[in-house]
């Protein structure tokens, strides 16, 4: 458009270009300011590389935690026993009055399900195990009590709602005493907690550099273009055209730099693994080291062309301003 | 084509470029305007441009305020006008032909379109088979036409050229003139700012004159 002179006919509009075609074209001039974006980086390699490989580095750092995190979370998931709860029974109650509290537990929607030890089972039992065989013979009756043990549902095992319904079966009248052995879930559970937490503001802080280093290389990268940008604005180019190809250097930032966090973070994992299969031999566990999904791999590589989009921005909208012809 | 109404500029820190110029470029016209260094002639090139805003007064451009002229709209101003500058703003690492043809890029054109328009312009300043130069290659009065086939190439109707002669002897000197002449036989506006007195004396065109800021003969009225 001719803003001085109405009759004039400018660019698109002298060449007789549809609608059509200039939405097509509009596509085609971003496709070529991002490809000449990337070879404007590779004149450059080693610089571009840097910076890329500082974006990437910094992202390998959360997701290697992330990793860690999850995969903590699965084992503490695994160990339902965790919250598994001995109900000991008061020694005069009747097979039959066990049997009815049996049932009326396993009818529970809290309890998954209820395992009955019979005392004189467990007796045997000890017998065997103990090695005090011998001096058990001595005994005139069975000291120990009859035992359930219960699994809560699903909705009911972590630390808070097992206290609760522990709690709530120490009410019933045939029950001696629960144990609960709760203390090691709760520490793992903060343990996850404060790593978790730990992990997101380490990943706040780091993406926030990233911005940072971003937006401090397309800063110098204007300023080395001043003389280009200047000639531009006086041939009439907006501020926006000047400021695509810069943007799209932060993105091609964001797209190398999450190759190699990928990369990195894979690198980290194996390293790990190999500490992790040890200690799961010594618990005895099946337990394997999982890594990102391909749908986590996607969230970080978004995450960081967004964060080189962003620091970008952040420059051009700030220093392409600033460059006015003199 | 150009009005000027009682334009001042003031630079913050006080110093006072234009004061109270008033004058009028008719459609079509080609001028000079001189005066010594610092007399002015670059802030009211810089007024047209829009790369300054006066401190008061008007200027308008083919009847149109710049006043009203937003600063997101400045580039579309810019796109009617040509800019030749004495050390013609080349981009040294381009070749000609993506210097020509960057003012056509901006507008939107792809290159297949701008190339054939860009042959057309450095065929009109002489310079045809140089397209694949890059302007360190080439002659400073070579460079010079360079800029102009660049300022041309999206046909604008008004010119404007600050000192475009400072750096060539006086023969180059005028081969650039008489290529001003032709854009100016096909109606282009032209305004050229020299201080080469030589030059203007051998031509007779209106010669609008500066000195300390102020209009001392606007080429109309004889003296």
């Amino acid at each position: 458009m001719s803003l001085l002179f109405r009759s004039r006919q400018q660019g698109a509009q002298q060449v007789k270009i549809s609608g059509f075609r200039r939405f097509v074209m509009f596509w085609v001039h971003n496709l070529q300011q991002a490809v000449a974006s990337l070879g404007e980086l590779a004149r450059y390699p080693f610089a571009s590389l840097m910076t890329m490989a500082v974006l990437g580095l910094s992202l390998t750092l959360p997701a290697t935690l992330y990793v860690v995190v999850k995969n903590t979370e699965a084992v503490g998931a695994s160990w339902q026993h965790a919250s598994e709860m001995t109900l000991f029974l008061r020694k005069e109650l009747s097979q039959q009055e066990i049997s009815t509290l049996h049932k009326r537990l396993s009818l529970s929607n809290d309890i998954e399900s209820v395992r009955w030890i019979d005392k004189d089972e467990a007796l045997a039992e000890f017998r065997v195990h103990s090695g005090f065989g011998d001096a058990l013979k001595g005994l005139a009756q069975n000291p120990l009590p009859d035992v359930l043990v219960v699994l809560p549902a699903a909705h009911k095992r972590s630390a808070g709602q097992a206290q609760q319904l522990a709690q709530q079966l120490r009410q019933e009248r045939e029950v001696e005493q629960v144990r609960l052995d709760l203390d090691w879930l709760q520490r793992l559970e903060a343990l996850i907690n404060l790593v978790r937490d730990g992990l997101l503001a380490l990943a706040l802080l780091l993406c926030l550099s990233v911005v940072l280093i971003v937006g401090n290389t397309i800063r110098l990268n204007i300023l080395s273009k001043r003389e280009e940008i200047m000639v531009m604005k006086l041939v009439g180019a907006t501020d926006g055209f000047i400021q695509r190809p810069f943007l799209y250097t932060g993105v091609w930032y964001g797209v190398v730099g999450g190759l190699i966090a990928w990369i990195a973070t894979w690198i980290m994992m194996a390293w790990i693994a190999g500490a992790v299969a040890q200690i799961s031999e010594l618990y005895e566990s099946q337990f394997s080291l999982v890594g990102l999904t391909g749908q986590e791999m996607m969230i970080l590589w978004l995450l960081a062309i967004g964060l080189g989009l962003l620091g970008s921005y952040l420059a051009v909208r700030k220093h392409v301003k600033e460059v006015e012809p003199q | 084509m150009i009005k000027f109404e009682q334009v001042s500029k003031t630079y913050p820190g006080g110093f006072q470029a234009l004061n109270q110029v008033s004058f009028h470029l008719e459609p079509g016209e080609m001028a000079f305007l001189t005066g010594h260094s610092g007399a002015g002639k670059s802030t009211l090139l810089k007024l047209i441009s829009m790369m300054e805003r006066p401190s008061s007064g008007r200027v308008l451009i083919n009847g149109h305020d710049l006043k009203r002229i937003s600063n997101r709209q400045i580039p579309y101003v810019r796109r009617d006008i040509g800019m030749i500058f004495q050390d013609h703003r080349l981009l040294m690492d381009k070749t000609v032909l993506d210097n020509v043809a960057l003012p056509l890029l901006i507008e939107g054109y792809s290159m297949q379109e701008a190339r054939k328009r860009v042959s057309a312009a450095l065929e009109k300043v002489g310079l045809g088979d140089k397209l694949r130069h890059y302007p360190m290659m080439l002659s400073g009065g070579e460079q010079q036409r360079v800029g102009i086939a660049r300022a041309i190439v999206n046909k604008p109707p008004l010119l404007l050229a600050d000192e475009p002669t400072g750096n060539l002897d006086p023969k180059l000197s005028m081969e650039i003139i008489r290529l001003f002449e032709e854009f100016n036989r096909v109606g282009v506006s032209v305004l050229i700012a020299t201080h080469d007195l030589g030059l203007i004396a051998r031509l007779r065109y209106r010669t609008l004159t500066l000195k300390e800021g102020r209009m001392i003969n606007d080429g109309l009225q004889e003296g």
